[in-house]
């Protein structure tokens, strides 16, 4: 490296060596600005995303069904908690981080202010939006920061259970009796568009894509990724025997992926505005929440007081 | 008492299983070592990754400074005869 390159310079040929980011190395400010708002955002949407599939723990149809569902929902209040961590290191606080969830000032997914009507819909979350979810997150496991790296790891090994616990749920509805299969078949209905959605705007829209790919916080762009979901979820749907709700989508020969019908952009950017079907019904569940949770937070801050003054006196006794 | 939450940053270390050394798995809010400990159970332990958790308070450790590494970890870089591939045996001694 020569002398004259300066330090955004130097971070950059860093980064294109393919090394890991750590939290004391010098970093963009932007690097880090980008990171906090991405990572905390990421951990908002676990957080929320327990929200819909609450919905169904006590009306889940078996025990063996019921189970699954808890740890699953476990796992995604696990995965919000790697992610404050992460972003943690990047000198954020995480106080500051839930009060601006709480307020509304930060984002979280989107895919998580449509309802979930039916049991079909616990099957459809599973299958699809931790289906896209995971094809961002082992794009993740690649990126530059390494805290958030490591915390993508981890999450990815978990989350295939909940992929594979939704297609089941699904397999079984479409196996069933004709009234089951169509609720199968409503529920991708409504969660096959919001799940494509859950990429982001095309990359042509997407301004702030190009620069994280650069610093290689993000290393597919989001059309890619799209594609790839698209490519592997239509052979899935296929054998459950359901159908995509897209007339427009066949297979391309020539360019060896699956052609689909335009994405409703202006449905994606109501629902990120707070008007779509839930948006105050899951603020309002996370506020009410917290609050609930208040008095187990001063408690455990009483008892943890408690004990360290009757050490000290013990300690001064002795 | 405050009503924030004033609860320290716990850097949590796991020991797989015993033969292997604790391994760093990441970090958790608590307000004292003993909840440190059930959280950490709770958070990351959940597929039987342990039989053993270490929870430190993330102020007491001391970090050595990335911009020390080059002279703290560069010296080492050209001191070849430190590894066995350095001298040269002859192959009929066999396997040393
Ligand atoms: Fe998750
Ligand atoms: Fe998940």
């Amino acid at each position: 490296m020569t002398k004259e390159m300066n330090l955004e310079e130097r971070f950059q040929a860093y980064v294109d060596g393919e090394n890991k980011v750590e939290p004391k190395d010098w970093m963009p400010d932007k690097y880090r600005k980008t990171l906090i708002r991405q990572i905390s955002q990421h951990a908002h949407s676990e957080v929320v995303g327990m929200l819909p599939e609450a919905n169904w723990i006590t009306r889940a149809p078996s025990l063996r069904r019921k189970v699954a569902l808890l740890a699953k929902v476990q796992d995604e209040a696990g995965h919000g908690l790697y992610l404050y961590s992460a972003a943690e290191t990047l000198a954020a606080d995480r106080k500051d981080m839930i009060d601006d969830l709480l307020s509304g000032k930060a984002k979280y997914s989107s895919i998580f202010n449509y309802p979930t009507p039916t049991w079909a819909d616990i099957g459809a979350i599973g299958w699809l939006v931790d289906g896209a979810a995971i094809a961002n997150q082992v794009m993740l496991c690649r990126t530059s920061y390494g805290p958030y790296s490591r915390a993508m790891v981890k999450i990815c090994k978990e989350e295939s259970f909940h992929q594979r616990q939704g297609y089941e749920i699904l397999l079984t509805l479409a196996k069933g009796t004709d009234a089951q299969k169509q609720m199968a078949q409503d529920s991708l209905n409504r969660w096959w568009w919001p799940s494509l959605m859950m990429f982001g705007p095309t990359d042509d829209l997407s301004p702030n894509s190009a620069q994280s790919m650069k610093w290689k916080i993000k290393r597919k762009s989001n059309d890619e990724l799209r594609q790839e979901f698209i490519d592997k979820t239509v052979p899935q749907a296929e054998y459950l025997g359901l159908t995509i709700p897209d007339p427009d989508l066949k297979w391309n020969e020539e360019r060896g992926h699956y052609d689909h019908g335009s994405i409703d952009w202006d449905e994606f950017y109501q629902v990120i505005k707070g008007n779509g079907k839930c948006n105050k019904i899951r603020m309002k569940a996370r506020r009410e929440a917290h609050a609930n949770g208040e008095w187990v937070r001063k408690a455990a801050n009483a008892y943890a007081e408690k004990q360290a003054a009757r050490k000290a006196q013990e300690g001064s006794a002795a | 008492m405050s009503t924030k939450d004033n609860w320290k940053i716990w850097e949590i270390f796991i020991r797989s299983r015993n033969g292997l050394s604790h391994k760093h798995v990441g970090s958790l809010h608590a307000p004292d070592a003993e909840m440190a400990i059930k959280n950490a159970r709770d958070v990351y332990t959940r597929r039987s990754e342990g039989v053993s958790i270490w929870a430190v308070e993330s102020e007491a450790i001391t970090a050595s400074a990335p911009d020390e590494s080059e002279p703290l970890f560069t010296p080492a870089d050209d001191k070849v005869y430190r590894h066995p591939t350095f001298y040269e045996i002859p192959d009929e001694v066999g396997h040393m």
